[in-house]
């Protein structure tokens, strides 16, 4: 592409085949939708469109996540807008003849409140959509990421086209300072202050690298933007290669993410063939490359000197700071990384102005931010909301509170490097600086809730048994602290700890912290820190009375027969797997045979007995 | 956590033909290792103590170097895999909803731990991270299928349909 003009026409094309009086069928091709079958439905929809001759009235669109996994696949068609979840490939004859050629909504696919019992029409009228904001996300569930032409018909390329041709690299950079964006991939520092400094050193070579590693266990906000705007990352990537004087770049990603690995590659493809990346981008005496390096599965590849080591094609081990990226990154050479949803962030800024981005937040954290809801969540998906937003508005208005009128207990931000927020902080305004205060982080944004039946010590020893697995084992107090941390956090969960062990792994907490090497290791004792700060009770528990309030921890549970309710069938006898279960010679008032008990020295504690019992309840764990 | 097998190496001359001229043309190209076990553990399918001995040899660096890598990295595995590979997702947003009892009942009905493979070699099981249907929890996964929002009661009957 020589010049905007160009951009422009493209644009006017696209934006009137949009509106010309036709139906567009958006069909999720997100990886949660994908796994529900949504491809099935996108082939059943172009069958039953060439079958009534409708394919010049109605186009089916594969676009990226909407964000509602949880009742996926998810379709949404306009102009109307209308909205239907869980759809199945028997809908697809009612879509077509019903909505499409009769005009009427099919009324079975609708969305319907929780709390209200009222069918929704449109996506964007939903509890779950009302109170977010989409900026990062924008474009997703809106065009086919697989089109260059869709996205530029949204705008897209306009920032590279007015950076390259009206700006200067401190313009750029100012715009960023001045909007407030930080950085979000973890630690939130500030994503202009990050470019002055790699535009302050002075090399031949620089590099712009994009961490799409995403290593959070149960955070998939990354790979959603990957799927659904591909382009949006490598525009903004352009932007900062401009801004810092670089010329190649960089996108690590994880192997496991094949459809955003395929979809980005596509993207870079078609922006070459476009003149987007290449020689004299729009003319002018900017250029621009940019490649794909796939991670092999490394957790600490996600800190960013691990992983520049590992794009030069080594163990991805990180190093001391400094010397920091900025001066010394990949080959030696100045370097910037910025997370996917940072950079998702930057087009945006550019056109709608510093001012715009600063408008949204809190005091010191800017803009919106995304998160993966997840765990014991009735709307289970991606969000995008305002910083400041609580967790009472995350968790109950757009989550939609905790499914079978369960307890909510906690929720877990900042994934192996983050913290649990108990019930009496969920009015805490969420941004970076809160978040550090009461004992977790940011982090990407994985927010996962936990109810009464989640034991807090057990998510603790989960998320270490996480980190000490991913350790790379180049520093001691990482390879070593964590393995014995954990050691003790089983003992707890055995039921064999004693409570100076609770003490020593509060010691030993802060001494991973303190003398780690790298961010994996100074961060992997937040999880226990946090759980032994809002729920030291939950440890107690397991320490002074060997139980597991939750009833999650093995060692500590054990299974009850109530000899009154008990009616004596023997059928918990049969499927006992241990032979652990005997008669008594109790028969309880009204019934006729005796009643069962459970031999706890052979009991295995599977369940099975509690299990088979489901129509008389008279076996409970304890 | 990385296993070796109990299962026989059974590589054929043609596979380790095949190997060696690959390590023949990746021998003095820097960096080269790691693309050279990338492309050995696309001949075999994992890559077994016999064929990082080859490689160590040909390239001309350690044994444990070659180990080093294998281990650092999850993409890599010491040991074979089923004709199905069974995989639990273990991410946050699985493990809370339990996940962890899906992956023991596997575990018992396949009677083989994780990382290992039956000795018919139709299954082998593996626990995973988070694979981004957090929407779906728990998931497990076998070959390109994926199972969404299942309980330990499903396995036996999502099994039987890859039992002969
Ligand atoms: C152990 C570890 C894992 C990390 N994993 C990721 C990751 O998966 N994705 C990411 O964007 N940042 C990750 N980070 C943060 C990066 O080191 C880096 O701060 C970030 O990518 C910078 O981009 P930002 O300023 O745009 O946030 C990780 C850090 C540590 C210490
Ligand atoms: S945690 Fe299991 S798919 Fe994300």
């Amino acid at each position: 592409m020589k010049t905007v003009a160009e951009l422009q026409a493209i644009k006017q094309k696209k934006g009137e085949l949009f509106g010309a009086g036709m139906h567009h069928i958006l069909v999720c091709g997100g990886t949660g939708c994908t796994s529900s079958k949504s491809m099935n439905i996108i082939k059943a929809l172009n069958e039953k469109i060439a079958e009534n001759k409708l394919e010049s009235k109605v186009r089916v669109v594969m676009t990226g996540c909407f964000g509602l996994c949880a009742k996926g696949p998810i379709v949404v068609i306009y102009p109307e807008g209308t909205f239907y979840h869980s759809v199945k490939v028997e809908d697809v004859n009612d879509i077509i003849q019903q909505h499409v050629m009769a005009g009427k909504p099919v009324e079975r696919l609708l969305h319907v409140e929780a709390d209200t019992h009222e069918a929704v029409h449109k996506l964007g009228d939903t509890e779950f959509m009302r109170k977010q904001k989409r900026v990062a996300l924008r474009n997703c569930g809106v065009i086919n990421p697989e089109n260059i032409e869709e996205y530029i018909a949204r705008d897209g390329y306009q920032a590279l086209a007015k950076v390259v041709n009206e700006m200067t690299p401190d313009e750029v950079i100012d715009t960023m300072l001045k909007s407030g964006l930080r950085g979000r991939g973890g630690a939130g520092f500030p994503t202009g202050r990050k470019w002055q400094f790699a535009k302050a050193s002075v090399s031949d070579v620089k590099y712009v690298c994009c961490n799409a590693d995403e290593g959070d266990p149960g955070a998939f906000m990354d790979r959603s933007v990957l799927e659904g705007d591909p382009h949006v990352v490598i525009e903004a990537m352009a932007i900062a290669a401009y801004a810092i004087g670089s010329n190649q770049g960089y996108v690590y990603i994880r192997a496991e993410y094949p459809i955003a690995v395929q979809r980005l590659q596509k993207a870079i493809d078609d922006a070459r063939a476009n003149g987007l990346l290449g020689e004299n981008i729009f003319g002018s005496n900017f250029s621009f490359n940019l490649e794909i390096r796939l991670g092999a599965g490394a957790f600490v590849c996600g800190e960013e000197t691990a992983l520049m080591t590992s794009i030069e094609g080594k163990r991805g081990e990180p190093r001391p700071r400094p010397p920091f990226p900025a001066v010394k990154g990949l080959f030696g050479k100045p370097t910037i990384l910025n997370n996917v949803e940072t950079y998702a962030n930057v087009p945006a800024i550019i056109r709608n102005g510093p001012e715009w981005f600063a408008s949204m937040g809190t005091e010191k954290s800017k803009g919106t931010k995304v998160f993966a809801l997840g765990g014991n969540i009735v709307n289970t998906g991606l969000v995008e909301v305002p910083m400041g937003t609580t967790l009472r508005e995350i968790v109950y208005e757009i989550g939609g509170g905790i499914p079978n009128g369960k307890k909510f207990k906690s929720a877990q931000t900042g994934g192996p490097s983050g913290g649990c927020i108990p019930a009496h902080l969920i009015d805490t305004p969420i941004d970076y600086d809160n978040l550090i205060a009461i004992g977790s982080m940011m982090g990407s944004g994985g927010l996962i809730v936990m109810d009464e039946n989640n034991c807090m010590v057990d998510i603790a020893k989960f998320f270490l048994e996480f980190t000490v697995d991913e350790s790379c084992g180049k520093c001691t107090p990482c390879r070593i602290g964590n393995k014995r941390l954990l050691e003790l956090l089983t003992k707890v969960t055995n039921g064999t700890a004693t409570m100076e062990d609770i003490d020593r792994m509060e010691q030993l907490c802060y001494y991973i912290k303190e003398n780690s090497l790298c961010g994996l290791g100074q961060t992997a004792p937040n999880p226990v820190l946090s759980t032994l700060r809002y729920f030291r009770d939950e440890y107690v528990a397991h320490v002074q009375d060997k139980v597991c309030p939750a009833h999650v921890c093995k060692n500590l549970i054990r299974y009850e027969i109530d000899k009154d309710t008990c009616i004596g069938c023997g059928l918990c006898q049969r499927k006992c797997p241990a032979d652990a279960i005997e008669r008594t010679d109790y028969v309880a008032p009204g019934h006729k045979l005796a009643s069962m008990r459970i031999n706890v020295e052979k009991c295995v504690k599977c369940g099975a007995c509690m299990e088979a019992c489901q129509k008389i309840k008279a076996i409970r764990k304890v | 956590m990385k296993k070796n097998t109990t299962i026989p190496f059974d590589g054929t001359p043609e596979q380790e033909q095949q190997l060696r001229a690959v390590l023949s043309k990746l021998k003095n190209v820097p960096g080269g290792l790691m693309p050279a076990m990338q492309q050995a553990q696309d001949i075999y399918g994992y890559l077994p103590k016999e064929v990082q001995v080859i490689i160590a040899e040909e390239l001309g660096v350690s044994l444990a170097e070659v180990y080093g890598i294998a281990t650092f990295y999850a993409q890599f595995a010491l040991y074979p895999k089923g004709q199905y590979k069974v995989a639990v997702c273990l991410g946050t947003a699985c493990y809370v909803k339990g996940s962890g009892e899906i992956f023991d009942e596997l575990s018992k009905q396949l009677n083989i731990a994780n990382g290992e493979v039956t000795p018919d070699k139709r299954f082998s099981l593996d626990a995973t991270r988070c694979i981004g249907c957090c929407g779906l929890a728990p998931v497990m996964t076998i070959n390109d299928e994926v199972y969404g929002k299942i309980t330990a009661k499903d396995v036996a009957g999502i099994l039987a349909k890859y039992q002969a």
